[in-house]
């Protein structure tokens, strides 16, 4: 068996056992990547001259016993738009096609601090906007399960390496479902965590306010083991939060009895595929056999998550992504008369069509004389939102959903479409607003063989309660990807 | 004409906080420095930096908000503005719409009739500064030093409660005088670490609404904002005299040819699409924090006037000289702490200190000569050791290298002669040599004896006891 079958945690058991090296280890992800890179395209940039040398270096650490993270050694892919030192982030865009940080990103960083080994950073929707990764300026990525359809997005590099076996766990940033959904529909899980547990420092920025990083892997203990290793107070980052409760592993317990689990009927009508719907009662039906206390509840707001989300994401990313003129860094167009024609021509050649609708919605919300009617109300929106959330975790540990309507649609069949395609967020952009933990793990597959994924939210800072729920969901899970 | 119309003015003074680091990340806040010497990921935009906010510029903010009689916004949060310009490295400037940490403040000037007038504080916010652009006319090209990029600043917003020059003077005098002595920062306009906008707008006098104003920008002195001052009204004036109106824009002083031209109009203004900045929490001011700052607040200059004539019995002139600045009232008391003379220190203070330091163009921040030697100079004098003469010229030489006064004069020679015989024999000398003198004497002009006295200090290079010269002489003319 190849090292590229193994999880996170089991390779890293070799490596720490000697039964492999980190060198084999990082030589067999790039080996597994040149193989399957032509058909899944997962990644933008391959950083194998580093990845080699820094197996030297973890291996010398994990040999004299300076390194005994369960991660050392382990490969790891990073979303394009985390920033690595030397390493050129693109966020999948001709904006920053050539742009190299100066610094890493505080949670590659961490990781890296706990042995994991950086082999390349991940193809994703530009800037984050989209939920196919066929916004990419660098070329769509492929579904491993099926090549003809899209993995999901934006963090859709990530979630598809780790589901072709190209690595075993991946980073992935979550605005509106970033993780979640490219997870469900490669049939590998993710988690979104309580917003403020990841510092952001080094995540380039779409929308502030909703953005997190988070681990993507092959199970629930792979990914509890990853977000283990990168949460943490970072002085860096202003919104971020101390917490003492992030031994996350510490809940993989295969015991769910007694647990309250609420089901909101909102998340389960119309526009729910059937097959969808099915596999993710049936989990809601496994848990309930082992012991969990299902219940279904109204979620009245459920529909006006989606608009209010739109709202605040874009007003943000149309700030935030001011900053990219063509001035510092970035994409400079050529042959412009003056600075406001090099501005325009600049940004208008730099950016694709979904940023550049995002960035004019987000403009448009802020403007005076909208600001209150989009802006604010989307703000009021929100609290609202979270405060409907609050009621339900007074009665419940776990809100469990599907992590998408639909399982992932055929390349070339979103784009034309962008208000379909926003409609797939609907299910995950609420843990986003409220800054909840949610976790996707895959639940069945389709007729076509294409995974379906389960989403559990839980309350703020409950990250170990939906990490317990759905560990102890795959201990019983049917054999969904037979 | 002119009488029938009034002007009034509002202030808009932005203020760099003197901070050690900037306003939103660890760089150094130092003046000048290699270009984008003092950069980082936050304060060059790059992408995925975040900022956070040194609190150090926040107290700062409390701090100058007391003085000036606000109310402290005990939630206050930052918002970020927008507007493209390349020395704005995000594009969007942090600042504060919403919550200002300061509103609703007052500053007491004096007004030239001796009264007092309240100028109102409308609010003061935070803010960061933004880079340098120069244009290089060489290579055609413009480049950025980022250096100052993130510097924190205030902008003292004031009501339009200025009706003259005079009085926008007095404001910022007292404004700048509090800062500083706050040490919140040096207020330095050649600098630009203080920067003024004037608002201003006439109407006809006795008129409750206000006339259209405009925004005087680059304005670099007290004497600019004067002049800029008297050219606006007056254009402005002007205008409405012949029917005309007054356009609502923002002008540009030309300091140098004495008038202002249009750099935009309200309708150009731009929409800066504020909104919370969501990568920064609001800030939360508790009680406790503001008093903490209210008990470290300093003496400012009226309470300093007052102790100095009480304490030092020091008459009002001299309490309102050394006042004028921070630096000369803080070394001022320091000579007299260590010599216990107050008035003494006064007089050398304002006398010879204040003449070289205008003669070579210092302030009183760059004097040299430590506290203790002026002590020991005024010591020196009193007790007969040297004579007042000689003490001006140790004191020039203690004003270009802090030398040891009492060492100095000892290695010099300088010490006063007490020999009588020295003394008579001068004297002698400068009877024979003078007999004019002495005749003028004999005729009653007792002034001759002082030009007699004059004579012998000059023979004897000051070190002459000037008293017992008198009294040796008057003695001598007597025999």
């Amino acid at each position: 068996m190849g090292l590229m079958q193994y999880g996170a945690l089991a390779l890293g058991k070799k490596i720490r056992k000697k039964e492999a090296s980190v060198l084999e280890a990082v030589t067999e992800a790039l080996d597994a990547i040149q193989e399957k890179e032509n058909v899944i395209h997962s990644f933008v940039t391959l950083s194998d001259t580093y990845a080699l040398k820094r197996a030297k270096e973890v291996q010398k650490q994990i040999d004299d016993g300076t390194l005994v993270s369960p991660l050392a050694g382990v490969p790891v892919a990073v979303k394009d738009n985390l920033c690595t030192r030397g390493i050129r982030t693109t966020c999948g865009s001709k904006m920053l096609e050539h742009f190299v940080p100066a610094y890493t990103a505080e949670a590659v960083s961490r990781l890296e601090n706990a042995g994991a080994i950086v082999i390349g950073k991940t193809n994703m929707d530009e800037f984050a906007m989209g939920s196919t990764t066929e916004t990419s300026y660098f070329g769509a990525t492929r579904n491993p399960w099926n090549q003809e359809h899209v993995p999901g997005g934006s963090s859709g590099g990530s979630c598809a390496a780790v589901a072709a076996q190209e690595c075993p766990c991946a980073l992935g940033s979550d605005t509106g479902g970033s993780i979640r959904q490219p997870a469900a529909f490669c049939g590998v899980t993710g988690i979104k965590p309580t917003y403020g547990t990841v510092s952001r420092y080094g995540l380039v920025a779409y929308g502030s306010s909703l953005d997190q990083i988070g681990p993507i892997a092959r199970d629930v203990s792979d990914c509890a083991a990853v977000l283990e290793a990168i949460a943490a107070w970072d002085q860096k980052d202003a919104t971020s939060i101390a917490r003492r409760d992030m031994d996350v592993t510490a809940a993989l317990v295969d015991d769910v009895r007694g647990m309250k689990i609420g089901i909101p009927k909102a998340y389960f009508g119309g526009g729910l595929n059937r097959e969808v719907k099915e596999a993710v009662l049936a989990a809601a039906e496994t848990l309930k056999e082992k012991g969990a206390i299902t219940e279904e509840f109204e979620f009245d707001l459920a529909e006006y998550a989606l608009p209010a989300y739109y709202v605040i994401a874009c007003a943000e990313a149309s700030s935030n992504l001011a900053r990219f003129d063509g001035v510092r860094y970035g994409y400079r167009a050529s042959g412009y008369e003056g600075l406001h024609a090099m501005y325009k021509k600049s940004r208008s050649e730099g950016f694709g069509p979904e940023v550049k609708r995002r960035i004019m919605l987000g403009a448009f919300v802020l403007s005076a004389g909208y600001y209150d009617a989009y802006y604010l109300k989307a703000l009021r929106v929100k609290t609202l939102i979270k405060r409907e959330f609050d009621q339900a975790f007074e009665r419940y540990d776990a809100i469990l959903a599907p992590a998408a309507p639909t399982t992932a649609p055929r390349v070339g069949s979103s784009l034309s479409d962008p208000m379909q395609m926003y409609l797939g967020d609907l299910y995950t952009v609420s843990a986003n607003l409220a800054g909840l933990p949610a976790i996707s793990v895959p639940c069945g597959r389709d007729q076509n063989g294409l995974p379906i994924g389960l989403q559990l939210i839980g309350d703020c800072f409950q990250e170990k309660k939906i990490i317990r729920t759905a560990y102890a969901y795959e201990q019983s899970r049917k054999e969904w990807d037979a | 004409m002119s009488g029938q119309y009034e002007t009034v003015i509002g202030l808009e003074v932005h203020v760099e906080l003197a901070t050690e680091t900037k306003i939103f990340c660890g760089c150094s806040t130092a003046f000048g420095g290699t270009p984008n010497a003092h950069t980082c990921p936050v304060c060059t935009g790059m992408p995925g930096a975040l900022p956070t906010l040194n609190r150090k510029a926040v107290e700062h903010a409390i701090a100058v908000g007391l003085a000036t009689n606000c109310e402290i916004t005990k939630d206050c949060k930052f918002d970020r503005k927008h507007y493209f310009y390349p020395d704005n490295p995000q594009n969007y400037q942090i600042s504060q719409l919403y919550l200002p940490i300061c509103r609703n403040g007052s500053v007491a000037i004096e007004t030239e009739g001796g009264g007092k007038k309240q100028i109102g504080i409308h609010e003061i916010h935070m803010e960061e500064d933004a880079g340098k652009l120069v244009h290089d006319e060489v290579e055609n090209c413009s480049i950025i030093d980022f250096n100052r990029s993130g510097v924190p600043l205030i902008e003292i917003v004031s009501e339009p409660d200025m009706r003259s020059a005079e009085e926008v003077i007095a404001y910022l005098e007292k404004l700048r005088l509090m800062i500083q002595y706050l040490g919140a920062s040096d207020c330095k306009l050649q600098e630009g670490s203080m920067r003024v906008d004037v608002n201003l707008s006439v109407r006809r006098a006795g008129s409750a609404a206000y006339g259209t104003r405009t925004e005087m920008k680059n304005l670099n002195s007290f004497k600019a904002i004067t002049r800029a001052i008297a050219q606006e009204a007056g254009r402005q004036t002007k205008r409405l005299a012949s029917g005309m109106c007054v356009v609502q824009e923002t002008r540009r002083w030309d300091d140098a040819n004495e008038r202002s031209y249009a750099m935009r109009s309200k309708e150009d203004a731009q929409d800066y699409r504020y909104f919370p900045d969501p990568d920064l929490a609001p800030v939360h001011i508790s009680d406790a924090w503001i008093e903490e700052i209210r008990a470290r607040q300093p003496e400012f200059r009226t309470e300093k006037i007052a102790r100095y004539q009480r304490v030092y019995k020091l008459p009002l002139y001299d309490a309102e000289v050394l006042t004028e600045t921070k630096e000369m009232a803080d070394f001022f008391e320091a000579v007299a702490a260590v010599s216990g003379k107050p008035k003494k220190a006064s007089n050398w203070l304002m006398g010879e200190t204040m003449r070289l330091l205008k003669e070579n163009g210092m302030e009183a921040g760059e004097i040299r000569f430590c506290a203790q030697h002026l002590a020991k100079l005024i010591a020196l004098v009193d007790d007969g050791t040297i004579s007042g003469p000689v003490a001006k010229e140790v004191f020039a030489k203690m004003f270009d290298t802090d030398i040891d006064p009492e060492r100095y004069v000892e290695e010099n020679g300088l010490k006063t002669v007490h020999d009588q015989d020295a003394l008579r024999d001068a004297l002698m000398q400068a009877l024979n040599d003078n007999p004019k003198s002495v005749e003028d004497y004999r005729n009653g002009k007792e002034k001759a004896l002082g030009f007699l006295v004059g004579q012998t200090m000059k023979a004897m290079q000051g070190k002459a006891n000037p008293k017992m010269a008198l009294a040796l002489l008057k003695e001598i003319l007597s025999e």
